[in-house]
Parts: structure tokens; C-alpha cells; sequence
């Protein structure tokens, strides 16, 4: 493994990998590994060698920061200031009983984003800007340092999400958000999934600015509203959804910490027992609960909506197929999050695009890695594949 | 002026089988090639740049579409995109071998789907017309462009556009699920939809902001949002700028996101003023319009908050709107702001770049003692939340030499946002207005990055030369890698 400390070692390490033909596997804190088909890469870049906070100015709302920054640390940092990252990032590690090791720049190449990405975007909308060093082993940044910005493509959105396959992502500058003077959620009981569902729609078309919606399928089922704000406007908000849905039972409000656990149980998805296959189905929001009850009509699988049914989890070991025609003809797609190897070495993790979009993916990855330095089985290319 | 590349003698010779291949694929009158009715294609909204196009190709289908740009492509003409012809940084300013290609027939809401809160709409309904056709549901199109009467939503894409929401609501960017997109060689690719992330690359993210390099855009997928219940806006008047500033940042750190935060300084407070008789107070430096919007109470709460720190701030002048028609007043001085600087000079070149927040009284001063050097005289409104300026820099084309001057006054004006850790533009886009002033911001190398995308998208450069890049590079040779020094890997670090 090699871990260097600067953009300058970082390029020549790459450059020298592109000379002679190898790999390199881009990781954070390695948490999210298991993501993916597993893969023989020649080497590993460890990126917590560029670590640490460089610029953070609470009036600004903008926060600089190594890649290989802990994610915890900017968070309690910025908790520190009473603001936080909006896109709700979430220790995605957990998954695999990883936890504690996520750094930033592994969140923002895998994307990640938690129950208030319904409301606030995800983490591709909160990139202002980085610095990275291409698969050519050139250092180069893109973005900037401020809000509103559109000099140039918007490379940050690109660099989201991508897992490594672009760039090695070295620095990242964020927009950061004040916290919310206060956080309610409230629940209503025993709801159908249908009925959730229809429930949530109303509310997320409703002036009630809903800031996450989620169901717990169980006995009795739970279907929450998070509002956050200011007092007199959760009063008013509260007093809106509950008159909205009077016929489907009491709003009852969550304490502090059933609400903080609910919506843990949600975005980190422990609950969820380890012997299936685990799915991640991104959906038109109204077509949530239409799925899971699909893909799970005996009511046996573990599930649950987050997203306000824009994203299904759901742990199951229907085949890959049929989840994906499924999640598909619905308007959607299917990520394939955690399963055994031999599953994952079949199974690619991402929804295969259509033929237009696969080739341009694959222009697009050429344009930032064209010898394949990053490219790996992980997502379907590799050396032996790289012919596309 | 800036420079165009230049034209291809061959293509000009072909413009007659051009033309007539163009005729084949879209009959009746969906191509001009008068001279007379390719006048009004001249210029955008940045009508200080002009430039006759070849011809204008208005096609009805998307199938049009893909047959007009595989012509193109194979025929190596170049194409530039056209929405309704309103950028601010030539965008859509022709080149004289170039088809343009307007997207004025496209002209349906295809869907409205309540339950998933999104619109799909051909590219050249208008941005407010969104907005129309969701408004009796409660619902609204959240990005407002001050064009949006006029301005398509295709170039809204191309654009990014923003407007004085977007410190609330974001950027188009934020706003869009998905796009049909017809690539330069006809392909037809669908990218995202009503879902929220995307499968894969993010590619709708780079196509968004594109500036009509990437492909042309023949559906989109918009995010609507509920129309809040409530708006306030409430005046703000300031003795000092630095106080109505210092009021912006304590506002934003309060943890209070108002819909919209605009600032005015003296001479555009004057002439708005005269102009409509928003009621502004005219003792004042500096001007803030804040609107706040959601649930009443969360409204009434809250003014009663800016008004607590703008008064802390040294507020000389605080008035509150008491209802819809007094907000909407308050607005109609802001959104004349341009037209109104009329009385002081007979043009004015709008510059737009963004500047970190606090460093606003420093770059006021200096745009100040710019005016004095340039002799022209400068109106500022801002997008003071996210930092956004606007300033106006004001001449007169008829006297010789003043539009240089203000052209350098506002390349000036940009260097200064970016020495002060902005950016070159805010919402305008780069077009072929800030093209040369890249470097200001970007190396080379970060340029080529961008480049190879657009080499990805379209590797014979026919999508909209000359706009935003300064120098067009072939992609061959942006493709070919630079041989690194070592040849053995790096010994000195540690492996483990």
C-alpha cells in the first residue's frame, strides 16, 4: 500500500503506474471495500495521508479539507459551529461492520448522502470544488470556493459518486449549512405501505416543507415526518400534516431520542440481518412501497423506504434479474450494496446504463483515466475489459 | 471584441447543398438562409457581440433534431444551440459557418405528475411558463432567472441559470432529475429521470451548466416544489455599506435562509427609485431587500429577527411589507434596477462574478476607484446571500472608445472577484464573454480536464466553438499523454 502526503508524490506515483502498465486502487479509509466485485489491483493508494481541515470560515459557509479527512472529524468540527454538512452523510462502512474509518473524499466518490438528501440534495449538490490528480497523474482543480458558481463544466457533480474511476480526489471544498434550531419528528402508526406511501406524497406536496420522510415496515409499522426550523413554524407544520392525514390516526410526536434512533435505524440500515443480498432501488418517489410490496409479497423480506420512497432498501435473495427489470420499469435503478463475493463477482454493483449512456461513460472515464489506471473488476472493466 | 475561430472557407462554398440538405430533413419553413430573417439570430442578451450566422435551422422533432446534428457531424459543420437567445455572455452568439440550431418549436409540457412533484417539458417552454402550469396546484419551478418570461428552459439547462431564489432553492442544476439529450453524432440518450440519484456517472450533472458544448437537450425532468403559503420581504436601508454587509453574514450565520437577499448600492437605489417609486429611502448607501417565505408564523418570527440584526448593524431605515402588493413594489424596484440605470448612461454592461461574502466592502471600494480610473460609472445590485455581484458598468456606445472601456473595466471587475478567492461568474456563464479570462482562474491543465469532457461528448469540436474555452485544442492532442520523469515507482515511500 502506498500513502502519500501530497498532490506532487500522488501524480508521480500514478504516472509511474501508467509507465508501467499497473492498477491502483483509490481508498479512504477502506471501509466501503466490499462494494463491488472483488478485484486484483496491483496496488492501493491509502489517501489519509492528506488529511486535515485547510480553510473553514463559519460566515462563509464553506469548509476546505483534505480528502483523506475523517468524516467525524468534520462533522463534530463543524457541529462545533452549530452548522453541518446538509446532505446528512452517513458511515456507510457500518454495512460491513466497517465503521469509524470513513473520511471525506471516500463519501463524496461513493456519493453518499442520508434521509435529508429528500429535502437538502445530496452530496453532489453540497461539492463546491476540488483538487484531484487524473488518471494521467496531473493535478488539477475544478469548482471553486463559493456557492454560485458556473465557470466552467461542473466537475464536481462528475467527480460524485464516481468511486474512483475518474480521479484521485485530493482535496474537497464543501458547502456547509447552519443546523437547524430544532428537530421534531412525528409518526404515524400501523400504516400499510400503500397507505404510507399515499401519505407521504400528500405531505411532500403540501407547504408542511417536509425535511425526511421514511416507513419501518413492522408490528406496528412507522411512518415518520422529520420537520426542522424554528418553533412556531414546526408548530405550524405539525398542525398541517396532522389535519392532513386526521383520518389515518394520531401524528404522534418522537422524543429526541426515539426520533434520533428512528432515524438511525433508517439511514444506517444495521437492523438488517446479513444473509441476503442487500439492495439499494432508486425509484420515482411514489413508486416505494409499490416495489417492495413487488418484490416482497409474502411480506418476508426486510425493507424499508427512506427518501419518501425515492429509495427502497431491501434485503432479499430474489434474483439480480429480476430486481433490476423491476426497479427499471418502474423508472428506476437498483444498486446492488453488499452480498457474498462469488454473488458480487457476478452481479456488477451498479445498474448496467443503457447502450447510449455505457458509451459514453466509458468516453467520459477515458477522458480522465485513458491507460485504465483506476479501472478495475470492481465496476465491470479492468485491464481484460478495458477494450470498450 | 473577442475572437471567433475562423470561419471555414470550404464549409462557406457548401452553404447552398448545406442549406438543401437541411430543407430535406425539416420542410416547409424550418430553415432560413434570407439575410433579412437571419438578422434577428445575430446577437443574445449580450448584444454588444454580433455575428450573422450561416443559416438557422428550426427542426419540430427530436428525430429532426438527431438527423439535423448527424448531417453536421458528418459533414463537419459546426452547430450552435439556441434557446430563446437571452444569455448574458454570448452563449448562443452565431459563428459565421455555423448552423444554428433553435429550439423555438419545442414548445409542450409533456407531463405533469403531482405525486412524484415533477415536470417534463420540451426544451423551449419558457422558464415562468413552468411555473404556470403547476401554479393552481400550489406547486412552482423554483429557479427565476430576472429573464423568465423569455428565456427557455432548455437554455436554462445549458445555462445553469440561477435568479434571486436560489440561495433558498438552488441552481437549475439543483432543480433537474433528468434530460433526453441528441449527441453530436445523432445518438439519442436518455440521463437520469424521476428518480433522484443516478445509476451511474453523473452525467446529467456535467450536461447541466454545459453552455450547449456537450449536446442539445430535447427533454428535461424538473423537480417542482410547493408554492410556500406565506412571503414577507422587508427594506433594509444602511448608512454604510459595510454595515448592510456585515448584516448579510449575521443574518446567514443566524441560521436564517431567506428566499431571497439583495443588496443595492446608492447610484442603482437612486434610479430605481426615480424609475418605479418603489418607495426606497434615498439617504442611504446601501439597500437590502430580504424575503422571507414558508408558514406565516415562521415569516412573522423571522422578520422580527433580521430586523433585531439589521438594526444592530446600524440600520437607518427599516419598513416591512404589510402585504402582497407592497412586497411585490418592493421587488419592482430591484428587478427595474437594470432598465432604470437608463438615466445615468445610455448602456450598461451587467458583469457577474462571486465574491466570498465578507470581502464585499473591500471589492466595493475597489470597484469604486476603478470607476474613477475608467471614468464610467458603476450601479452595483447583488445576490449579496451567496456573494452573486451585479454591477453595471455604464456607457455609451455612440461615444468612440467607451465600450473598450467598459469591456476592460469589466475584465478588471473579474480579475478582482477572483484575486479575492470568487469566481468569474455566478449564473451568466462564461460564453464567449469571459472565455479569455479562464486563466485567470484555471492553469492549463485544469482546462484540458475539461476539455477531454468535451472531447468525450464531441470529438470534432462542432458543438459551439469559441465559447467558453480560450483556446481550442484538438482533442488528438489533448488526448496524448505526457511521459512522467521516474521510471521505477516512488522509492522513498513507504509500502506496507
Amino acid at each position: 500500500m502506498l500513502r502519500p502526503d501530497n498532490t506532487h508524490d500522488l501524480a508521480e506515483i500514478i504516472g509511474t503506474a501508467v509507465q508501467e502498465n499497473r492498477t491502483l486502487e483509490i481508498r479512504g479509509g477502506g471501509g466501503k471495500t466490499d462494494f463491488g466485485a472483488p478485484r486484483a489491483c496491483d496496488d492501493v493508494i491509502d489517501m489519509r495521508g492528506f488529511s486535515g481541515v485547510s480553510q473553514y470560515d463559519p460566515a462563509e459557509l464553506v469548509l476546505t479539507a483534505g480528502a483523506g479527512t475523517q468524516l467525524s472529524e468534520i462533522e463534530s468540527l463543524v457541529a462545533g459551529e452549530n452548522q453541518m454538512l446538509a446532505f446528512e452523510p452517513w458511515d456507510y462502512g457500518l454495512l460491513w461492520n466497517r465503521g469509524g474509518v470513513a473520511t471525506i473524499g471516500g463519501t463524496i466518490a461513493a456519493g453518499i448522502a442520508g434521509s435529508r438528501r429528500v429535502s437538502m440534495g445530496s452530496a453532489r449538490d453540497h461539492l463546491l470544488g476540488f483538487e484531484a490528480v487524473s488518471g494521467r497523474g496531473e493535478r488539477f482543480i475544478a469548482g471553486g470556493n463559493v456557492v454560485k458558481n458556473v465557470t466552467g463544466f461542473d466537475l464536481s457533480k462528475l467527480v460524485t459518486g464516481s468511486w474512483g474511476r475518474l480521479v484521485a480526489l485530493t482535496q474537497v471544498t464543501l458547502k456547509v449549512v447552519p443546523r437547524p434550531r430544532l428537530v421534531a419528528s412525528f409518526a404515524l402508526d400501523g400504516l400499510s405501505p400503500a397507505a404510507a406511501q399515499r401519505a407521504m406524497n400528500v405531505a411532500m406536496g403540501s407547504q408542511a416543507e417536509i425535511a425526511a420522510a421514511a416507513y419501518l415496515p413492522g408490528d406496528p409499522s412507522q411512518t415518520v415526518f422529520r420537520l426542522e426550523g424554528i418553533d412556531p413554524s414546526i408548530a405550524a407544520r405539525r398542525q398541517l400534516v396532522a389535519e392532513m392525514h386526521a383520518e389515518l390516526g394520531m401524528l404522534r410526536p418522537l422524543s429526541e431520542d426515539e426520533g434520533a434512533q428512528f432515524w438511525e435505524r433508517v439511514q444506517q440500515f444495521v437492523a438488517l440481518g446479513e444473509d441476503q443480498p442487500l439492495w439499494r432501488i432508486h425509484l420515482p418517489p411514489s413508486q416505494g412501497a409499490a416495489m417492495a410490496e413487488k418484490l416482497d409479497p409474502a411480506g418476508e423480506a426486510q425493507w424499508h423506504l427512506d427518501w419518501a420512497g425515492a429509495l427502497l432498501w431491501i434485503a432479499t435473495s430474489l434474483d439480480a434479474d429480476t430486481i433490476r427489470d423491476a426497479a427499471a420499469s418502474a423508472g428506476g435503478h437498483a444498486t446492488l450494496v453488499r452480498a457474498d463475493a462469488t454473488m458480487r463477482s457476478r452481479v456488477p454493483a451498479l445498474h448496467p446504463p443503457a447502450s447510449g449512456v455505457a458509451k459514453l461513460e466509458s468516453k467520459v472515464r477515458e477522458a480522465f483515466d485513458p491507460m485504465g489506471v483506476f479501472a478495475s473488476a470492481r465496476f465491470g472493466g479492468g485491464k481484460s475489459a478495458r477494450a470498450d | 471584441m473577442v475572437c471567433l475561430p475562423q470561419p471555414d472557407a470550404e464549409t462557406l462554398a457548401r452553404r447552398e447543398d448545406i442549406r438543401a440538405a437541411l430543407c430535406a430533413i425539416v420542410p416547409g419553413e424550418g430553415v432560413i438562409s434570407d439575410q433579412d430573417e437571419l438578422r434577428p439570430y445575430e446577437s443574445d442578451g449580450l448584444t454588444a457581440y454580433r455575428q450573422m450566422p450561416m443559416l438557422v435551422v428550426l427542426p419540430e422533432t427530436v428525430e429532426q433534431v438527431s438527423q439535423v446534428l448527424r448531417y453536421c457531424h458528418a459533414n463537419k459543420v459546426r452547430v450552435v444551440p439556441r434557446g430563446a437567445g437571452t444569455s448574458l455572455s454570448g452563449g448562443a452568439l452565431p459563428l459565421s459557418d455555423a448552423v444554428v440550431l433553435g429550439l423555438g418549436k419545442f414548445k409542450s409540457i409533456l407531463e405533469i405528475d403531482y405525486d412524484n412533484r415533477v415536470v417534463v417539458s420540451q426544451p423551449g417552454v419558457t422558464n415562468l411558463a413552468i411555473t404556470e402550469a403547476v401554479q393552481d396546484r400550489g406547486f412552482h419551478y423554483a429557479p427565476d432567472p430576472s429573464s423568465q418570461i423569455a428565456c427557455t428552459i432548455g437554455g436554462n439547462i445549458a445555462e445553469n441559470a440561477g435568479g434571486v431564489h436560489c440561495l433558498k432553492y438552488g441552481l437549475t442544476t439543483n432543480n433537474v432529475l433528468g434530460v433526453e439529450i441528441v449527441l453530436i453524432d445523432g445518438d439519442v440518450v436518455r440521463i437520469g429521470g424521476k428518480q433522484l440519484d443516478p445509476a451511474g456517472l453523473d452525467l446529467l450533472g456535467v450536461v447541466v451548466g454545459s453552455e450547449g458544448l456537450l449536446g442539445v437537450v430535447t427533454e428535461v425532468t424538473l423537480r417542482i416544489l410547493p408554492r410556500p403559503d406565506t412571503a414577507r420581504a422587508v427594506l433594509l436601508g444602511f448608512p454604510a455599506v459595510a454595515g448592510a454587509g456585515k448584516c448579510v453574514a449575521d443574518v446567514i450565520e443566524a441560521g436564517i435562509i431567506p428566499a431571497g437577499m439583495e443588496m443595492m448600492d446608492k447610484p442603482a437605489i437612486e434610479c430605481a427609485e426615480a424609475f418605479v417609486g418603489a418607495g426606497y429611502p434615498l439617504d442611504v448607501d446601501a439597500l437590502l431587500i430580504v424575503e422571507l417565505d414558508g408558514p406565516a408564523a415562521e415569516c412573522d418570527y423571522l422578520i422580527t429577527e433580521v430586523e433585531a440584526i439589521a438594526r444592530a448593524n446600524g440600520a437607518s431605515f427599516v419598513r416591512i411589507s404589510q402585504n402582497e402588493e407592497e412586497r411585490l413594489r418592493f421587488w419592482a424596484g430591484r428587478k427595474a434596477a437594470f432598465p432604470a440605470t437608463g438615466r445615468l448612461a445610455p448602456d450598461y454592461y451587467c458583469m457577474d462574478g462571486t465574491i466570498p461574502r465578507r470581502r464585499l466592502p473591500e471589492v466595493l471600494e475597489r470597484m469604486g476607484a476603478m470607476s474613477a480610473k475608467y471614468g464610467l460609472g458603476i450601479a452595483n445590485v447583488f445576490h449579496a446571500g451567496d456573494g452573486n455581484l451585479h454591477p453595471l458598468v455604464l456607457y455609451d456606445a455612440n461615444q468612440p472608445g467607451q465600450l473598450e472601456k467598459a469591456e476592460a473595466f469589466g475584465e478588471e471587475i473579474l480579475r478582482l472577484c477572483v484575486e479575492v478567492g470568487g469566481v468569474l461568474t455566478g449564473e451568466h456563464g462564461v460564453g464567449v464573454e469571459k472565455r479569455d479570462l479562464m486563466p485567470a482562474m484555471f492553469s492549463e491543465v485544469d482546462l484540458a480536464h475539461q476539455q477531454r469532457l468535451k472531447c468525450a461528448f464531441d470529438p470534432d469540436m462542432l458543438l459551439n466553438p469559441g465559447k467558453v474555452f480560450p483556446q481550442l485544442h484538438r482533442c488528438a492532442e489533448l488526448g496524448r499523454m505526457h511521459v512522467h520523469g521516474g521510471k521505477v515507482s516512488f522509492p522513498e515511500l513507504e509500502r506496507f
